[in-house]
């Protein structure tokens, strides 16, 4: 994968092809290991890496599921950029990092001793990097690009001291030792927290997301796909790795720090959406929303199994690798269509664009069905995951922990309520990119893209439409990871008749999406036609109603900020001490009337902003020290020998 | 102390319950009277049941207090006060009832969480009893804390009292004693603040506290 | 044979909430002119309207998009699956198990996703500030409602309907305060869900507080009767769901025999005359609330359901 920088006008296709057709192999093996039932996990150890231990490459169910899903979005990616990628006007600064990111994700899934899983972290943080800076002549790119890199080497930082805690005095990095060694329950909170830290800030948990609205739009839009739908799921592999897999039996308060977290996550993530302009943006941080959801999957079943229910656990990690699954391939469809969107304008602010829907059908229609799935509406992929999510939830009572017991309703309301925000979110995301008139010429004159970038995302809606109506089949074949993690799994799905699906038991809950497609399309159908025959087919076209006064033009359409106003009144006076003014000029004065639109981001001024201020403060005053004698200087060297030397002496 | 009498106990304070939040999310003054009395109305009732069914006949002593003063007397009382004193009719309150809801919400599953768990040996009527009085102590504390008005601060003290006349009579065999001297010091309670009311009102022509704390020369 | 006759009375469920939806609002109608001392049109009327609009053109603004004429049928649809998903005179029917309570109320949901996108097609501001309006309700509304499920699916152990009425009208239930909650959370987002007052005039085309009527401004013809029908269609839902729920006397069990589903039809009959009546009743006595009054009276129902799912813990059972 290792193409060098090539500047000529071959090596778009040839790298996105290269890609695209080792990404595909990479998803049948992966598949083809998943479906047959595996048993005994595949190891390679490479002599690489460090001297003693060398790299440790493994190959189990959980590492299969996730590899299906990096190299999916991978080679939907690829896919896309073979067209995308021909409107890039600096393509080296895109091509050799492109697949490079690729193999990076696709290393950490495989890694099986510390030391690979964070070279291939921090190299997989590091290409991204290089990819959101490819646009680097933009002031905010490079804004992104700096806190983007902060936060990565923060992350990685918790990570490195989480696997040293970890590894112990013995220093046992390869994760077949961390797994049978004994952890003090000191050791289990420290990494946990270390490691919501660490994976939490590459995934994009509240309050460690603020990186992520920044960088993920700045790539370009089949990158911004990849980080949004693929490597937040490298992260979330990262903590199931740890969590479930090395950390051994885990501790029940450990699953009210995750569910209130995730709560937290969801919640302020799709409200920060709900108010954002920048398609990009918008969808970003629905990622942070959908992060939420998958964390609180994640609690659920961190507290069944501290509990000893196996069946629920089962239940609540299906859920949460389903809804990863989903996540990864609405979102980068999503991406695609908003990339789809700045190719054909060359916007992305919601307030230029309008009416895309009669220039670019295609792309509205796959856009329209990424919105519904992401919108948790039946029959498609969104709604199957976030149902067993529920099923989950309503497992409460069996709880015996008071407190858990009585917060798992809440997180299920937090759940409904997002939920909801989501699809007022993507009915403004839609409604005013897609619908409407358009506001600006740049969005009169748009036109359908390549055939390259329908195809990929065809091939999405496809795939959201299959997993949503066939949900046995996902369940069924995430079973051997469930197995190998918590000992338990879903009952088997593929038997009952009709594709439903039965979490529990027949009497208690099922759901049909193959029957509830069928039904829609068969009773609109109906409908139609018996109209079409029975009754009138006329049609005739006409000026829209306004109110008896002719010239509608498009500014006097809704725009994305006056869609989100009772929201933003109701929900935003206090999460984002949200202020409107209204300025509006007496009668006879020419000025025009002017909104004013205040949010504040509560958690960058309560959080970042003390951190920035302690930084600098700190900076301020070491700067002296560059300005002592040679004298000063060895004796501060000495002072700290001696310093460590004493620390040394009383440790033990 | 099972099937009907349970449930019917269960009903009462968990209406008490409800008509403590109904209290927490009223902004005129009338209303937030009317509720009260409610209130006071639902605990004799719920006293009431718990003397018929524990067949302890100085129960019913209680729940005619809580009638004749709480549901009868204070509230009318506190109508003529406000009319008397024209007070403005509006609560000021000091956060959002969207919040303040949330607020009380939280406070009700940290009393169940609490409750359910020193509790778990007791018997389950004593044992919701319990829970929903502290629920309904908290919630009258809330009341307390998130209005300006210093009459909705009297109807909150009002409301926590009650809910810790619904704790006595689920715990069986409160003497009546005890049960008098509460219900007396609250009245005594209520005369004070009423006296209070009145002169708070001479001297500053409100009866919102900011007003005391601009003279107490504080900043908030 | 049991197949035949199965899916014969799955037909005549769907059928049943098809043809009755007109009628329940056209007896709320009545019953709400009759309380105003007017004589009000017939409790047939809604048909009439119906026939008389899917026989006119339709007049589509010049700018209306493929999504704007598709939406009226698969809103229909949607509403109509939801619909026959319930159990009205009988549980268990042969379909039941294709989608439980939360399905359903996601059903409702995928209808309102798409109203609300017909609403912003045009580009004028009724169809912006009728759907910005719409979500911003529904955002209260479809928590509280999940909630109140939560309340009943962790009473009765199951989100299946069924089961549920099966439940409530067995004897195990009691008496319980979460229950009372519970029906006064549904009560709410039952009226906001369906446009009726104090949310929303269901009666009223142009006025500024005006939601769902503002969203449907630009329809006409063939496109408009669906979306009413579909509008109808989901009041039925609504009250049949909580008379299933709180009042599932003489209900059918599956296979029980004509006599059986007779007695359940005509109970299903009382049912809904006397909701339609209680709904007259209760839209006639008050006033409609001003748009930001609303999130308080729909976090009233949020309140009710969260709270009726913590106060469940406290019932002796749990």
């Amino acid at each position: 994968m290792a193409v060098a920088a090539n500047r000529s006008r071959a090596a778009t296709p040839l790298i996105y092809g290269a890609t695209l057709a080792v990404c595909v192999t990479a998803f049948l093996l992966a598949l083809r290991y998943l479906l047959s039932e595996p048993v005994a996990a595949a190891v390679l150890t490479l002599p690489l890496g460090l001297p003693w231990i060398g790299a440790h490459l493994r190959l189990d169910a959980l590492a299969a599921f996730f590899l299906i899903i990096v190299n999916l979005g991978s080679a939907m990616a690829s896919i896309y950029g073979l067209g995308y990628g021909r409107h890039e006007k600096t393509p080296h600064r895109v091509l050799p990092f492109f697949p490079a990111f690729i193999a990076g994700m696709n290393l950490v899934v495989l890694a099986d001793d510390a030391f690979t899983f964070l070279l291939s972290w921090e190299f997989m943080s590091i290409t991204s990097w290089a990819l959101v800076m490819a646009h680097h002549r933009d002031e905010g790119n490079r804004r992104a690009g700096y806190i983007y890199l902060v936060m990565a080497s923060f992350g990685t930082l918790a990570l490195l001291l989480a696997f040293g805690l970890l590894a112990g005095q013995s220093g046992n990095y390869e994760f077949s030792m961390i797994r049978t060694a004994h952890h003090t329950p000191l050791i289990v909170g420290l990494v946990l927290v270390l490691l919501l830290l660490g994976a939490g800030s590459k995934a994009g948990l509240v309050p460690l997301h603020v990186w992520l609205p920044l960088a993920h739009p700045a790539a370009p839009s089949h990158v911004s796909a990849l980080m949004s739908g693929v490597m937040t799921k490298v992260a979330v592999y990262g903590f199931i790795r740890v969590v479930f897999d090395l950390l051994g039996e885990p501790m029940w308060w450990s699953s009210i720090v995750v569910l209130v977290l995730a709560g937290g996550t969801m919640v302020l993530g799709i409200l920060s959406a709900l108010f954002e302009t920048d398609l990009k943006r918008l969808l970003a941080y629905s990622t942070i929303e959908n992060i939420g959801i998958i964390f609180v999957s994640l609690g659920l079943a961190l507290a069944f199994q501290a509990d000893g229910m196996g069946w629920a656990a089962a239940l609540a990690l299906t859920a949460a690798l389903f809804h990863a699954l989903n996540h990864s391939i609405f979102k980068s469809l999503l991406f695609f269509g908003a990339g789809a969107v700045l190719t054909a304008t060359g916007e992305r602010d919601l307030d230029k664009l309008g009416g895309l829907i009669h220039r670019m059908p295609v792309t509205s229609f796959a856009f329209l069905v990424g919105c519904v799935a992401i919108s948790a509406l039946p029959p498609l992929n969104g709604f199957a995951s976030e149902w067993l999510i529920f099923q989950a939830i309503l497992q409460s009572p069996v709880v015996p922990q008071w407190g858990l017991k009585i917060m798992l309703p809440a997180v299920g309301g937090l759940l409904a309520f997002s939920a909801a925000l989501v699809a007022a979110c993507f009915v403004r995301a839609f409604g005013t990119a897609f619908l409407g008139r358009p506001r600006t010429p740049a969005a009169e004159r748009a036109r359908e893209v390549d055939r390259y970038s329908l195809a990929a995302m065809l091939g999405l809606v496809a795939l959201c439409v299959l997993t949503g109506i066939l949900p046995g089949l996902v369940i069924d074949g995430v079973s051997p990871v469930t197995q190998a993690l918590l000992g338990a799994r879903m009952p088997a799905q593929t038997g009952i008749p009709w594709f439903s699906i039965v979490p529990i038991a027949q009497g208690r809950s099922s759901y049909n999406g193959l029957l509830v497609l069928l039904f829609i399309a068969s009773s609109a159908s109906l409908a139609a036609f018996v109209i079409h025959r029975l009754a009138s087919r006329a049609v005739r076209r006409g000026l829209p109603w306004g109110c008896g006064l002719p010239g509608l033009t498009s500014a006097m359409q809704y725009t994305p900020g006056s869609f989100a106003q009772p929201l933003r009144r109701v929900f935003g006076t206090v999460t984002f001490r949200a202020r409107e003014r209204v300025e509006m000029p007496r009668p006879g004065d020419m000025r025009p009337a002017r909104l004013t639109v205040e949010m504040r981001d509560l958690i960058w001024d309560g959080l970042y902003a003390p951190i920035v201020a302690i930084i600098g403060f700190a900076a301020d005053h070491l700067n002296r020290l560059q300005f002592l004698t040679i004298r000063r200087y060895l004796s501060l060297v000495f002072l700290s020998l001696v310093t460590l030397l004493l620390v040394l002496t009383l440790w033990s | 102390m099972h099937g009907i009498a349970f449930d019917v106990a269960h009903l009462l304070a968990g209406s008490l319950v409800l008509i403590s939040f109904m209290m927490l999310y009223q902004d005129r003054l009338y209303a937030l009277l009317n509720v009260f009395a409610l209130h006071a109305l639902v605990l004799a009732l719920s006293v009431a049941w718990q003397a018929f069914t524990q067949h302890a006949p100085h129960l019913y002593v209680t729940a005619a207090i809580a009638l004749i003063f709480k549901a009868i007397i204070i509230p009318v009382a506190l109508h003529r006060i406000i009319q008397k004193l024209g007070i403005h009719r509006d609560i000021e309150t000091v956060v959002g009832i969207g919040l303040t809801m949330l607020v009380g919400i939280g406070l009700v599953a940290l009393s169940m969480a609490l409750m359910l768990r020193v509790t778990s040996a007791a018997d389950p009527l004593a044992r919701e009893d319990l829970t929903f009085a502290l629920s309904v102590v908290l919630l009258g504390l809330l009341i307390m804390i998130t209005r300006r008005n210093a009459v909705s601060q009297v109807v909150g003290f009002m409301s926590l009292e009650n809910g810790l006349v619904l704790a006595a009579t689920g715990a069986k065999g409160m003497p009546l004693v005890v049960e008098f001297s509460v219900a007396f010091s609250i009245l005594i309670a209520f005369i004070v603040i009423g006296v209070f009311l009145f002169r708070i009102r001479e001297r500053f022509d409100t009866v919102d506290d900011r007003a005391l704390d601009d003279f107490r020369g504080e900043r908030r | 044979m049991v197949l035949i006759s199965e899916i014969l009375v799955q037909g005549l469920q769907m059928a049943a909430v098809l043809l009755l939806a007109p009628l329940l609002t056209g007896l709320v109608r009545k019953v709400k002119a009759r309380l105003l001392r007017r004589r009000g049109p017939s409790v047939f009327q809604p048909y009439r309207d119906l026939l008389r609009l899917l026989r006119k053109e339709v007049v589509l603004a010049e700018n209306a998009s493929w999504l704007f004429r598709v939406t009226p049928y698969l809103i229909f649809a949607t509403t109509w699956v939801a619909a026959a998903l319930i159990p009205t005179f009988a549980t268990g029917l042969l379909f039941s198990w294709t989608a439980d309570l939360i399905a359903i109320i996601a059903l409702l949901g995928s209808a309102r996703f798409f109203l609300a996108l017909a609403g912003m097609d045009i580009g004028t501001s009724f169809g912006g500030i009728g759907s910005s309006r719409e979500m911003m309700i529904a955002t209260l509304a479809e928590p509280a409602m999940l909630l109140s499920v939560f309340s009943l699916a962790l009473l009765a152990g199951s989100t299946q309907l069924s089961t549920i009425a099966t439940f409530m009208a067995s004897t195990h239930v009691g008496l319980r305060v979460t229950l009372g909650m519970v029906l006064i959370a549904l009560i709410i987002v039952a009226l906001a869900e369906n446009a009726r007052i104090p949310v929303d005039n269901p009666a009223t085309h142009l006025e500024l507080t005006m939601v769902h009527e503002a969203m449907i401004l630009e329809y006409s013809g063939r496109h408009l009767a669906m979306i009413e029908l579909a509008s109808w269609l989901k009041l039925l839902l609504y009250v049949s769901l909580i008379a299933t729920v709180f009042a599932p006397w003489q209900i059918a069990v599956s296979g029980s025999g004509p006599v059986a589903y007779l007695i359940g039809f005509a109970a299903y009959l009382g049912k809904l005359a006397g909701s339609g009546f209680l709904l007259a009743v209760f839209e006639t006595s008050i006033a409609k609330m001003r748009v930001f009054r609303v999130p308080q009276f729909l976090g009233m129902a949020l309140m009710l359901g969260l709270l009726g799912t913590l106060l469940l813990f406290v019932s002796r059972s749990m």
